[in-house]
This record gives structure tokens, C-alpha cells and sequence, in this order.
């Protein structure tokens, strides 16, 4: 079996999950908007045992000359994670895997933000996780994409990231740690709620057609649920939690 | 739902929410059509005018338009130009020739130094936003005195509605000069007791977002004013 490891128990009899969940069902997620007094916009995202906070600046001149597009704003993610956020210290500082999920992060964002009204500037998401769990870089993408709508930057929908995977030969929604380290796939994604589109799509690890769909599936009916979750957050901020 | 100045509901809308089919109507700022609906862009409140759907955002960041009054803060000097920020995505330059001061060629910082800040106008905007200001103009001057404060951009038509009667009342209660510039900023010049409750207050607005909450803020800063008369 690939990039499993077979002889894990991650399911109980009862076809429950070690935490008690469902196949079906996703971690507790808490988002709240508007956090940080110095920053344009910004977000702190609960989901499950993760915790990240985003904080979004600009649009500003963009340093160095270089990088300045003509025509549209420059997206600048940096996700970091903490040196606290996981049992074993990270060292402090970019790495191969944060430039990575920067880079797919903010290939994801691109595809909603409307760059073109801002040519020749820079907008700053700086997405920082507290604690991981596992989906570190779907909790970022969320927390991101609230942030920036709390900044009142123009966008066409909001990205919510969340992941499925499989375990013990099952599909199940939003892994946690040991199903992530010791499951058989992890298929993380960007959804658009309202106009449905896919924005990011990785996958680790081997998925039958039936399996991928079926894990899809799961993602957009947990898609749908986060972005309840994150109109209410940006609601209660502006609105007084009214609908 | 929250209730507009004349008592019409307003709708909150999120980025990608659907605010309605467009059947024949225009769509104005912070909104876009996608297919058969127009779909908000930006959080904020939806306006529809003479046909016109319109998303009034809770937060936004200055875009400099051509005639503007700005309050600039000069970040760099050169030889015969100064970059100012004006509080947007872009910088404003200010040629030596549109300065009110006779500039010698490398004596801009004679004039105008790192930091300080300049009450300009915009004199131009072109198709990939460069910002030209100018200082020629009744009132332009150096701010060399009281401080420069900052306003939300979305706050700036609610202070300046129905004849500025609350920038009035911000000056009655403040006892200050002040000065609402386009991208902002709000310079205060009095009293330091007067420039702290300014900023007291402005902060409390930006904290609550909305602008259609600022008079009640007003009315709840209104004690503390260092002016308790019949303002």
C-alpha cells in the first residue's frame, strides 16, 4: 500500500474514527475577523487543534522596483509556522516546505483577488501558524482569504481550503494528525463556495477515481459548511453577528 | 441586518455573495456580474440608486483620483522631486516646479524634509497610477504645526454629509483646526487634550468599522470632550 502504513488501527469497529468523528465529518473550526489593530485586515482561524492568524497589508508600493507588475498587483504570501506550533521545535525561518505552501497559497488567492485594480502595487498576507495539527496549509488559505476580505480588498469569492484523505482503505474527511502521518492519501483543496470553482488541488499518496471523487465530494459539503462559518465571522464584525 | 440613515434596511454582503440577477440594472463600485447575477466583490452594505447596484465597503483603502485633497508625508527627496505617501498603493512625486517654495536644484530638503508632512492636491493620475501632486493652489501648504490623524477612507462621506455637520461638531467638541484631506488624514492643530480625544475617538470608529455607528460613538465620546459647551 503506498504511503500508508497498513497495520495503523486509525478506524474502530464501529466505523468511527479514533477521535470519535465520523467519515464524514470535519474538526470544530472557530474564525474571527479583524484581530489585529495594526494590519489592513486579518483573521485567526481555529480548526480542530490548529490555530493560525493572518494579517494582510496593503496594497502598498511594491520594494524592490523589480517585482512590480505594470498591470497588477503582486500577491506576497508568507506562511510560517511557529517554532511552538508542533511538539518537536522548528527552527525559525523560511523553509523549503513554507515556500512551498507560500507559493500554492498564493497561487490559489490569485485566482480571486482582483489584482488588476491595484498595477504596480503589493499586497502583504503574512499567514503565521500558532499550532499544528494537520491541514496546516488549508487553515492558512481560509484564514487568508478573511483576512483579505477584511481588508476590503476586491475579490470574486473567498477560497476555502480543507483536505480529505484516506485511512485503513476508507475515504474520510478533514484528516487529523495520526491519520494524516500514518493514512494512505491526503487530497487537500481550494474551493470557491459560490461559483463552485477549484483553486488548488495537491494530492499525496494514491486515490482511485471512486475514492477521489468521494473525497471531493466530502471537500465541497465541508466547504460549504466553513463558509457559513466565515460569512458569520466577517458579519459579526461589521454587522453585530446580524444575518 | 442594520438600519440605514433613513431607516432602510442594509444588507451586508460578503466577497462572492450573489446579490441579485441583473435584469437590465447597472453595476457601480464593489460589484461585479458573473453569468446572469451581479455578485459583490468587497464586504459592505448594498446600494441600489437610479439603477445602480453598488457595494458601500466597511473597509477600503485609498485610490488617488485627479483634484483631490491629500495629506502627504514626504519619504524621500531627491535633486528636484519629493516621494510622498499618500496613504494609498501608490506614492504621489512632487516636482520642484509645482512646490509653492523657489526650489534650487538639490535644495528640496531646504524646503521639505523626510517626514514632514504636505497638505497637496493630486494634479494627475495616469493609466498605471502614477501620482503627480501639486502644491500650487489656495491653502497648500507645509503642516508644521498639530498632528496628522488618520480616518478611515470609508468614514471620510459620512463626516463630510449633510454639509460636514459632524467634522462641525468634531471641531466644536475638539476646539482644533482641522482639515479632512480626500486619502484619510485628518490634520488637527490645538490643544494636546484635544488632539487625544480626536484620536480616541477615531480609533473607536475604526475598531467598530461602520460608519453608519460614527455619531453614535460621537455622542458616547462626546463627555470626555475637552469642549463641554452646546456642541
Amino acid at each position: 500500500m503506498m504511503g500508508g502504513y497498513g497495520d495503523v488501527k486509525l478506524l474502530n469497529d464501529d466505523g468511527t474514527r479514533l477521535d470519535g468523528r465520523t467519515v464524514d465529518e470535519m474538526r470544530p473550526v472557530e474564525i474571527k475577523a479583524g484581530i489585529l489593530p495594526a494590519a489592513q485586515g486579518s483573521a485567526w482561524v481555529k480548526h480542530g487543534l490548529n490555530v493560525a492568524v493572518v494579517a494582510v497589508y496593503g496594497p502598498m508600493e511594491a520594494h524592490p522596483r523589480k517585482i512590480q507588475r505594470q498591470d497588477r498587483a503582486v500577491l506576497d504570501v508568507r506562511y510560517n509556522m511557529a517554532p511552538f506550533s508542533t511538539s518537536d521545535r522548528i527552527r525559525p525561518g523560511f523553509n523549503r516546505r513554507s515556500r512551498e505552501i507560500s507559493k500554492v497559497t498564493a497561487e490559489a488567492l490569485e485566482s480571486v483577488v482582483l489584482l488588476e485594480r491595484y498595477p504596480r502595487s503589493k499586497i502583504r498576507v503574512e499567514i503565521e501558524i500558532l499550532a499544528a495539527e494537520a491541514g496546516t496549509r488549508c487553515v492558512g488559505i481560509t484564514a487568508a482569504s478573511v483576512a483579505l476580505a477584511d481588508a476590503g480588498i476586491p475579490m470574486r469569492d473567498m477560497v476555502v481550503g480543507i483536505a480529505s484523505g484516506k485511512i485503513q482503505d476508507t475515504v474520510v474527511l478533514d484528516l487529523d494528525k495520526a491519520e494524516d502521518n500514518y493514512g494512505q492519501a491526503d487530497l487537500p483543496m481550494g474551493i470557491c463556495p459560490n461559483t463552485g470553482e477549484l483553486v488548488f488541488l495537491q494530492m499525496d499518496g494514491d486515490l482511485s477515481i471512486e475514492e477521489y471523487n468521494l473525497a471531493t465530494e466530502y471537500n465541497y459539503k465541508a466547504a460549504a459548511e466553513i463558509h457559513e462559518i466565515m460569512v458569520a465571522a466577517l458579519k459579526d464584525r461589521y454587522d453585530g453577528g446580524e444575518a | 441586518m442594520s438600519q440605514g440613515q433613513n431607516g432602510a434596511e442594509l444588507r451586508l454582503v460578503t466577497p462572492g455573495s450573489a446579490i441579485g440577477p441583473v435584469s437590465g440594472r447597472r453595476v457601480g463600485t464593489g460589484a461585479l456580474i458573473q453569468g446572469d447575477e451581479i455578485i459583490a466583490t468587497r464586504v459592505g452594505h448594498v446600494r441600489e440608486r437610479h439603477g445602480t447596484v453598488s457595494v458601500d465597503p466597511v473597509a477600503s483603502c485609498y485610490m488617488p483620483r485627479s483634484g483631490d485633497l491629500v495629506i502627504g508625508t514626504v519619504i524621500e527627496a531627491r535633486s528636484n522631486l519629493w516621494f510622498l505617501d499618500i496613504n494609498g498603493p501608490f506614492q504621489a512625486l512632487l516636482p520642484m516646479s509645482l512646490a509653492p517654495w523657489k526650489v534650487e536644484f538639490g535644495g528640496t530638503r531646504d524646503h521639505a524634509d523626510i517626514n514632514d508632512s504636505l497638505l497637496m492636491r493630486v494634479q494627475e493620475v495616469d493609466e498605471v497610477q502614477n501620482v503627480v501632486a501639486t502644491m500650487k493652489g489656495i491653502g497648500l501648504r507645509r503642516l508644521a504645526e498639530g498632528a496628522v490623524l488618520n480616518v478611515d477612507v470609508q468614514h471620510i462621506d459620512t463626516l463630510r454629509a449633510e454639509g460636514a455637520a459632524l467634522l462641525k461638531r468634531l471641531r466644536d467638541l475638539s476646539e482644533c483646526r482641522l482639515v479632512l484631506a480626500d486619502n484619510g488624514r485628518l490634520w488637527a492643530d490645538g490643544d494636546a487634550a484635544g488632539i487625544d480625544w480626536l484620536r480616541a475617538l477615531l480609533r473607536a470608529v475604526a475598531a467598530a468599522g461602520r460608519s453608519d455607528r460614527f455619531e453614535a460613538i460621537l455622542d458616547a465620546h462626546a463627555a470626555n470632550a475637552p469642549n463641554q459647551g452646546d456642541a
